[in-house]
């Protein structure tokens, strides 16, 4: 138990997907206009992963390992193809369910939510757990049972729409500030998620 | 020969490198373009994998573009980026196995890198195979420019070498020079892509 709350903790602080790793940035930038969709999206990554996640845990497990369907065989050089073949899916799969119950939240998205597909934070996720598995049960950070990949998926999860929704709520306000023509948009908002990765840098001492 | 370097093929070719630039304009591939650059030979090793991955998924892509049907498209790109990149992590695996495991999960992740599917679905699938290798090949570089003007700036500042050799002089530590040490920290490389953006949209007044 501690170990499953130390990791849920620890990947949403310390191992954070946005300010420790930059995975997602592609729609991280694109989507932080306005808090609500901001959230809308963060939502949608989360219940992406939390699935995507513990699928491919099983995967890992069970078919791609050592010595997993044939003794002798390593098949984990596949692992890219069937992770992505997994994710795209899902997300085929969500984007069908957020088209049918939010029509609203389907429109705000647009391209963004079939190109959850190639989040990376998604995939991030995925390779970073194929990573852990192969770690000793004393490290803080093993993946070792199911469960831990589910408190891992959620952790990340929710680490990418806190990250999310700040930097949404910032470039909402800074919207009414007066920033220098060729800084606007895009490099000033690199510089607001730098400021922010380095304040959440003071979390990596957090040891659980 | 005139013919395979036409106008509009080169258009396709030098484009990418500084009026569409594909981080600093259209804004895909930041992820990996922020983890690996903390020194300048992941960077450049990264670089060159991402211009082959690209230039030969636009080619294949294109190739089979007219038999391709609608509906599953992202699914049959994403089979034939993770192909690629399969290969293409062996082989760093086989021949520069340093460099593979400072890259980590990033190479798996040039699978989900925008760039690729970015450039698949607005060239690859309208256009003949040649002008699309080009479009990939223009991308791949403009891509790995930034990636090296980061990784210099971060291996020069963070710790006085490129490559890893020494090249700031062992005087200027002894009058009290240090490395900055932020410069090795994932913030930072935010902020020095936030800066690059600023300095190419000053320079290229056209794109405010």
């Amino acid at each position: 138990m501690e170990h499953l709350i130390s990791l849920f903790v620890r990947s949403i602080f310390v191992d954070n997907m946005i300010f420790a790793f930059f995975l997602g940035m592609c729609s991280y930038l694109a989507v932080s206009k306005s808090v609500k969709t901001a959230l809308g999206l963060g939502v949608a990554v989360t219940f992406v992963l939390l699935i995507t996640v513990p699928v491919d845990y099983l995967l890992q497990m069970y078919v791609l390992g050592p010595d997993c369907l044939v003794q002798g065989v390593d098949l984990s050089f596949l692992s890219f193809i069937l992770f992505i073949a997994v994710i795209a899916a899902i997300v085929q799969l969500v984007e069908m369910i957020v088209e049918r119950f939010s029509p609203s939240l389907y429109n705000a998205l647009g391209i963004f939510l079939p190109l959850i597909a190639v989040n990376c934070a998604i995939m991030g996720a995925s390779l970073f757990m194929q990573q852990r598995v192969t770690m000793p049960d004393t490290n803080s950070q093993a993946i070792t049972s199911i469960w831990d990949s589910v408190a891992y998926a959620l952790g990340s999860g929710i680490g990418w729409l806190l990250a999310i929704t700040c930097l949404a709520a910032i470039r909402e306000k800074m919207a009414y500030t007066d920033v220098p023509r060729p800084l606007q948009g895009l490099g000033i908002t690199f510089i607001t998620v730098g400021l922010m990765a380095m304040a959440f840098m003071c979390f990596s001492g957090l040891n659980l | 020969m005139s013919q395979l370097f036409s106008k509009a093929n080169r258009e396709a070719l030098v484009n990418p490198l500084n009026l569409n630039n594909p981080i600093a304009v259209q804004v895909l591939g930041i992820c990996s373009a922020l983890a690996v650059t903390a020194q300048l030979e992941p960077a450049i090793v990264m670089g060159l994998s991402v211009t082959i991955i690209t230039a030969f998924s636009n080619l294949i892509i294109s190739l089979i573009r007219k038999s391709i049907p609608n509906r599953i498209r992202i699914i049959v790109q994403l089979v034939v980026v993770a192909a690629l990149v399969t290969i293409v992590s062996q082989v760093l695996k086989a021949f520069a196995y340093d460099v593979s495991v400072q890259l980590s999960v990033y190479v798996g992740l040039i699978i989900t890198n925008c760039i690729l599917m970015g450039r698949l679905e607005a060239f690859a699938m309208m256009n003949k195979p040649w002008p699309s290798f080009l479009d990939g090949i223009g991308n791949g570089i403009g891509y790995a420019i930034i990636l090296v003007i980061v990784g210099f700036v971060r291996e020069l500042l963070g710790s006085g070498t490129l490559f890893g050799l020494q090249v700031i002089p062992d005087w200027c530590y002894e009058h009290g020079y240090m490395n900055n040490g932020m410069m090795t920290m994932p913030a930072m490389s935010l902020i020095i892509v936030g800066c690059v953006i600023w300095a190419h949209r000053a320079y290229n007044k056209e794109l405010n």
